[in-house]
């Protein structure tokens, strides 16, 4: 047994907390954060040079074809530099255009990614604002040899800069996917503002929005599946993520505590700070345990992946809530200033937890794979091993 | 990350499952609880011996002092099987984990001959003399004296907090030998006959109303100089030089044992009825059921990171305070859970008809309670983590 990272997964997670360190450090992230669209086109260039756009796509479309064990080291490290821009948002979309799509639309769509020639997004979220995809309302019809769609789509992330949209979508009452290339007649994209600064939201209406029948990925069950294995690719990959952020917050917040004096000693020398740190520690472990574990689960398509993907996500999100908590008050006044970085990660902390579904949203999928699916076991009722 | 068994350790566990399926007693759900702790340890010690002649003791230990020379994920595996079988603990549980390895670490090849056998087959039972009533997370505060007269040491003092003092042979003894010494320094390490002249046990009755602990009083009590442990003075290195790898494998049977508490209040979520319907279909109910089926897989994995750490580096760090932390602090949380759904009924103790599960649930309510005190506070430990983990100043 060995749960830990190999070789080449330490390797590569290592390249990409170098490069970061060089190409994207807290001053460069302070900067695009006052753009339109928190995108760097130089960078993306960058990033896509060292293949990470495909990192887990196949290498007939240009993908490296890793499995999600090297995606979460990827965006543990892209978690713990706040990197900003579309890399999450475009990777779930390849993802659903990988589990649903065929050859001819890997190859247009995929192919595209990999090379980081595209940027893309999921739009999944309507007014419900469910991220559970039986709650699509969106319409499809088909009309005269195309699509039409018609609808609204909330907080999606990267939209403005997406070159490409994956719209779920309904279609006679069955759940179906399409892809609506940026500046499609009657679509409308708008900036939703979020507190997230790094990572922004947009509304977008479609309104008889044509597509060919080609840009359709996937329909019926077919779609309804393809979905859900990449949501919990992009699950993972967020968890994976917000445990970068848990670890940059702990480390930030520990140097704070060693070298801010008060009463003549390190804050970080007195037990109420020192256990706060403590608790940080324990909360971005657990949540890297987690993250790992599902990242693994999913690659080895074991039977409690789904589960996995749920612990890991539930517990992350309050844990890196509560990792921010914890770091701004112990950086007191400081940590409630813009200057600090504490809030940046804070903020990102929040979108976090809602994006892909919150504790409360994984909890309750967790009861129905557990609680719901548990068998009886009325041999073992009275066997129980107590403390 | 690979988290298969070798076909070793598969064949470890195959062998050793079989052997615990024809060999397992069926009555030890019914006698755990039974009142008379003499004859329920009895039956432990009986227990122990069939897994000793069956070469299921000590499996850690190196094959030339009777033990399998288990690796670490053996270990691992063994503790997860007992549980899984629902197997009883053995009666020698310190002297298995804690004071054997220690003395095949330190002792003289006579101490080896002459403790080591005894305690694999339990013919004699060790308990440990660390914490004092004045010297608790404080260890190195202790004040129980040994001085040296020739052939002997004579002690005196007090010791509190002794697993099972009460059944115990033998006493793993930390003392000041040296009354001019301060913390860590002039402590030695003393294997005592518990049933010298001048060792008065008395046991410590605890808010569960049993007695798993004991005080120790020695009032001087003669201790052979051959029964030194180590060397003189040099105590605390012994006491703690090998709390071992033990420690982090411990906690694999104990998740296994979790896990199927929570199996158990699934069960009984389907027929107690909350708002006019099974609990398990109340949404708050399920959120906290999922709840605690995070909180143990959470535990599960870090125990498994931890299990790769040591293989790796041979050591087991202070990381082993957020294990501590972990699986203390959700059974506290687990056993609320259980109170919540059980309602008016989890707070029935033993032997009341309307109790569910004979009462355990308000047991193991209870118990839990020094969960996060017992084996190194919550406090101390966030303390280590702080310190040594996170290289923050010391606090204390």
């Amino acid at each position: 047994m060995n749960f830990g990272l190999n070789e080449s997964q330490t390797t590569l997670k290592n390249t990409v907390r170098k490069f970061l360190a060089a190409e994207c450090p807290p001053a460069d992230v302070r900067k695009l954060i006052e753009t339109e669209n928190v995108f760097d086109a130089n960078l993306w260039k960058k990033m896509a040079e060292q293949g990470w756009m495909g990192i887990i796509f196949p290498e007939e479309f240009g993908g490296f074809g890793m499995g999600a064990v090297e995606l979460a080291a990827v965006l543990e490290e892209m978690g713990r530099a706040l990197l900003p821009g579309p890399y999450l948002s475009t990777l779930t979309a390849g993802a659903v255009i990988h589990e649903a799509g065929d050859a001819a639309q890997k190859k247009r769509y995929l192919a595209a990614i990999c090379s980081g020639e595209a940027k893309s997004t999921l739009a999944l979220l309507e007014d419900k604002a469910s991220w559970d995809p039986s709650a699509v309302s969106m319409r499809a019809a088909a009309k005269s040899g195309q699509y039409a769609l018609n609808g609204r789509k909330l907080f999606v992330s990267d939209a403005g800069v997406a070159d490409f949209l994956v719209v779920a979508a309904r279609l006679e009452g069955e759940p179906a996917l399409f892809v609506v290339p940026k500046g499609a007649a009657g679509m409308n994209i708008s900036a939703m503002s979020g507190m997230d600064l790094t990572r922004k939201l947009y509304e977008v209406t479609f309104e008889n929005v044509m597509v060919a029948p080609e840009a359709m990925l996937a329909s019926g069950q077919h779609a309804a599946s393809a979905l859900d294995r990449a949501l919990n690719i992009g699950t993972v990959a967020i968890s994976a993520e917000m445990v970068g952020g848990m670890q940059r917050l702990l480390e930030i917040t520990v140097e704070y505590a060693k070298t801010r004096k008060q009463f003549g000693k390190p804050i970080g020398s007195f037990q109420a700070v020192q256990h706060q740190c403590a608790d940080m520690l324990v909360y971005t472990e657990s949540s890297r345990s987690a993250a790992y574990f599902a990242a693994y689960s999913i690659t080895e398509g074991t039977p409690d992946a789904a589960a996995s993907v749920s612990v890991a996500k539930s517990y992350a999100s309050e844990a890196y809530r509560e990792c921010g908590n914890r770091a701004i008050q112990v950086h007191g006044g400081m940590g409630f200033t813009w200057e600090s970085d504490c809030h940046l990660y804070y903020r990102r902390a929040k979108a976090s937890e809602l994006a892909f579904g919150d504790a409360l949203y994984h909890r309750e999928r967790i009861a129905k794979l557990i609680v719901d699916a548990a068998k009886v076991r009325t041999e073992e009722a009275a066997a129980i091993s107590v403390s | 990350m690979d988290l298969n068994l070798n076909p070793q350790e598969v064949q470890f566990r195959n062998e050793l499952r079989a052997w615990l399926q024809a060999n397992v007693p069926t009555d030890w759900e019914a006698r755990r609880t039974e009142d008379d702790m003499l004859s329920r340890f009895q039956y432990l010690k009986q227990w122990q011996k069939k897994m000793y002649e069956a070469g299921w003791t000590g499996v850690s230990w190196p094959k030339e002092f009777g033990g399998r020379g288990a690796t670490l994920m053996e270990q691992a595996i063994f503790y997860e099987e007992m549980a899984r079988a629902g197997a009883p603990p053995m009666a020698n549980t310190l002297g298995l984990s804690l004071i054997g390895p220690t003395i095949i670490h330190y002792g003289t090849p006579q101490q080896k001959a002459r403790f080591l056998p005894k305690i694999l087959s339990a013919d004699e039972i060790w308990c440990q003399g660390f914490s004092e009533p004045n010297a608790g997370s404080d260890l190195a505060g202790l004040r129980t004296e040994s001085r040296l007269d020739g052939d002997h040491f004579t002690v005196n003092g007090q010791k509190v907090w002794n697993s099972y003092g009460w059944a115990a042979d033998w006493c793993a003894l930390v003392t000041r030998s040296d009354p001019a010494s301060q913390a860590h320094k002039g402590l030695t390490y003393l294997l005592v006959d518990m049933k010298s002249p001048g060792v008065e046990v008395r046991p410590l009755r605890q808010m569960t109303g049993e007695s798993e602990f004991c005080e120790i009083f020695f009032h001087d009590v003669r201790v052979p100089k051959q029964n030194v442990l180590g060397t003189i003075g040099d105590g605390w290195k012994v006491a703690l030089g090998t709390l071992s790898h033990e420690r982090a494998t411990l906690g694999t049977g104990m998740q296994i044992a979790f896990k199927r508490q929570f199996e158990r209040l699934v069960d009984l979520s389907r027929t107690i009825e909350r708002n006019g319907k099974p609990a398990a279909e109340d949404p708050i109910v399920r959120q906290k059921l999922a709840s605690s089926y995070a909180d143990l897989e959470i535990m599960r994995l870090n125990q498994m990171r931890a299990l790769t750490r040591i293989m790796q580096t041979g050591q087991p760090g202070p990381e082993g305070s957020l294990l501590k932390i972990c699986w203390s602090e959700l059974n506290q949380r687990f056993q609320q859970v259980a109170q919540e759904i059980l309602g008016p009924y989890g707070q029935l103790t033993k032997g009341n008809g309307h109790a569910i599960d004979d009462g355990q649930w308000a047991y193991s309510f209870l118990r839990t309670r020094g969960n996060t005190i017992e084996a190194g506070t919550s406090e101390v430990q966030r303390n280590i983590i702080g310190h040594f983990v996170l290289g923050l100043p010391k606090s204390y």
